[in-house]
């Protein structure tokens, strides 16, 4: 059996109480191990994607007990293609978190950040429903630990909402998987895929409203827009690199999203129909809408890049809930986009919060090196806006595509082209008052005492990151044709649940039949 | 013993709502404490109504309850005691830092802020 596929939950989760227990007073001791197992995670996710490119799928039992008996991890192309995007994302943001000596202004970030990677790397490899939310709550433990990370009345404030919304979609999680299993007796997910299918048109009651909750669930983690109140303070207040950590985590719902109403729940299953297939457009344009409006309202930087983070959202679920190959390769390939754009400009506010004395969207007197950052945020801005040259334009013209045979096709353009142009105006805005407006405001007395400008360290996470940016445009096609064979894969389910199904283990049937 | 088990669940669950949707932190983890105990009567439900059936094999019983939902009521009973642990750690912290125990943001902060959230 393979091994390899738990490496990415088992690393983080030996390296973190490892940084507890032997390097807790040696800062220096635990960025180095954090780092050398982010780059050892990046070797192993590399290493997976290869090895599911040609569409293997890779089973992992624990405990060698047989599915659905015992839990799986499963790795096929979209897991493993998460796992990677993870660990990619995860460098920069610790190199960031170093550079700009976050780490050091709390204790036990190494850690939290080692257990946080366990959880989202678990969420994207488990098969088990119950086990995803095992996962999920692994991941959001380390998460309010992240979150206050540094303190702050303002933090910890934002930070009860934050666990407190959470908890909530917890509970309300534990309420869909015990529907499910009483429905259908499994929460292995190729299991239920078999299973649902069986269920009979007159007895879907308890199915239908299991599927509901579930997507509520998720559109929670991925900040659907009823749903989203949670995202703007808590990714506002919470620490640069954690924020920026953050991006995948909303992403965390859209792969969970896809995963089960693409193999459990697919479209043209009866039992389900009309459900998620009917709502789930509607909203996620209502989300790309809000996420307009916020950013052309907010007063605040960090709330601006927020807000756009919801637009960002919006987008991707626009692109799921039209539930064709066409439209999940799409979501894909601006769901990279949207991780890595969201995440730089996440860093970039966080550069610009060191040489201002607030956030608010005013002038103020410019500092040193603000060029620099003025530059960046510009390329930051072109990114998350969708604006040519970089990746969110082609995305957004993905996304577009797709859509040109829905039945709400004429509103997907409308508020998608009509949101791209209010969010350029937004960002447009922010940037001219934050640095141009700076040069007309003479220098004052009270500028912040920790105008140091920071460690070049960050500068080459944040580069870094563009730099991504910039490949995940020019290798556009490569990718979209990847994502592409991927969203394929997703409808084509059976190679999946026949790996799951039918790999022989303790208690399976074709092994212990006497 | 379904109603009982049923309005024990849908009891618990509304109040578990009503004291969610209070302003100050005691009573939302209160209504987060009560919803934890609501799910988990139902996930025992879930695994259907039996009274006395043993969980494990056993030679000559043809009734058994389901274990599997008792696995998944463990892991949860685990993981809300230590999230509500996190969070009344967390509210402590925020009550103390500000003198404020209210879960929402305090109005002059909004009106800085000026947007919707």
């Amino acid at each position: 059996m393979m091994h390899w596929i738990i490496a990415p939950v088992m690393l983080p989760a030996l390296l973190a109480p490892f940084i507890v227990l032997a390097a807790r007073h040696h800062i220096g001791i635990q960025r180095v191990m954090s780092l050398a197992g982010v780059i050892a995670l990046i070797g192993i996710a590399a290493g997976l994607a290869v090895q599911a490119a040609d569409g293997t799928v890779t089973l992992y039992q624990t405990g060698d007990w047989a599915a659905p008996f015992g839990i799986v991890l499963v790795g096929d192309r979209l897991s493993t293609i998460m796992v990677l995007l993870t660990a990619v994302l995860a460098f920069f943001v610790l190199l960031y978190a170093i550079g700009s000596g976050w780490d050091d202004r709390g204790r036990h970030f190494h850690a939290l950040f080692q257990f946080q990677l366990m959880g989202i790397m678990g969420a994207f490899l488990t098969g088990d429903l119950f086990n995803l939310f095992v996962f999920f709550e692994v991941l959001l433990i380390a998460s309010y630990g992240l979150m206050i990370h540094g303190g702050g009345n303002t933090r910890l404030r934002a930070g009860v909402q934050y666990v407190l919304f959470n908890l909530l979609g917890s509970t309300l999680f534990l309420f869909a998987l015990g529907s499910i299993y009483a429905e259908t007796g499994t929460l292995n997910m190729a299991d239920l895929a078999q299973r649902a299918t069986l269920i009979g048109a007159d007895a879907t009651v308890g199915i239908r409203v299991a599927a509901v909750l579930l997507l509520l669930v998720f559109a929670i983690k991925a900040a659907v827009v009823p749903l989203h109140f949670w995202l703007p303070s808590s990714y506002a207040e919470a620490p640069g690199p954690v924020a920026a950590l953050f991006a995948i985590m909303t992403k965390v719902g859209a792969y969970a999203i896809i995963r089960v109403y693409t193999m459990i729940f697919p479209p043209q299953l009866e039992a389900t129909a009309g459900l998620h297939g009917t709502w789930l457009l509607p909203v996620a344009l209502v989300s790309v809408a809000l996420g307009a409006i916020g950013v052309l309202a907010a007063r605040k930087l960090d709330r601006m890049v927020t807000f756009s983070v919801i637009g960002s959202m919006g987008m991707v679920l626009v692109a799921i809930s039209l539930f064709t190959p066409q439209g999940i390769a799409a979501a894909l390939y601006y769901m990279v986009h949207s991780t890595l754009a969201a995440a730089t400009l996440f860093l970039i506010v966080d550069l610009v919060r060191h040489s201002r004395r607030d956030m608010v969207l005013g002038a103020q007197p410019p500092v040193a090196g603000t060029a620099l950052v003025a530059g960046l945020f510009f390329a930051g801005a072109i990114a998350m806006t969708g604006l040519p040259p970089l990746s969110g334009f082609l995305g957004k013209l993905l996304v577009l595509d797709a859509a040109y045979d829905s039945p709400l096709m004429v509103w997907t353009w409308a508020l998608i082209l009509g949101a791209s142009l209010v969010n350029v105006v937004g960002f447009g805005r922010a940037g001219s008052v934050v640095f141009w407006k700076a040069k007309a405001v003479p220098p004052s007395d009270d500028a912040p005492a920790d105008a140091a400008p920071p460690h070049p360290l960050a500068f080459v996470a944040v580069g870094g990151l563009l730099a991504l940016l910039v490949a995940h445009t020019v290798f556009a096609g490569a990718v979209h044709g990847y994502t592409t064979r991927v969203a394929a894969g997703l409808f084509a389910p059976s190679p999946y649940v026949d790996t799951v199904m039918d790999t022989p283990g303790k208690l399976s049937e074709s092994k212990e039949g006497e | 013993m379904e109603f009982l088990v049923a309005s024990a669940i849908g009891i618990l669950t509304a109040s578990g709502l009503y004291l969610v949707l209070r302003l100050r932190t005691f009573p939302v983890i209160m209504g987060i404490s009560l919803l934890t105990y609501a799910v988990n009567v139902f996930l025992f439900a879930s695994g259907r109504l039996v009274i006395g059936a043993p969980p494990v094999l056993v030679k000559g019983v043809e009734t058994y309850s389901d274990p599997l939902p008792q696995a998944l009521v463990l892991t949860a009973i685990v993981i809300s005691f230590g999230m509500t642990a996190v969070v009344v750690m967390i509210g402590l912290g925020a009550y103390l830092g500000s003198d404020d125990d209210h879960v929402n943001d305090p109005a002059d902060e909004v009106a800085q802020r000026g947007d919707a959230s």
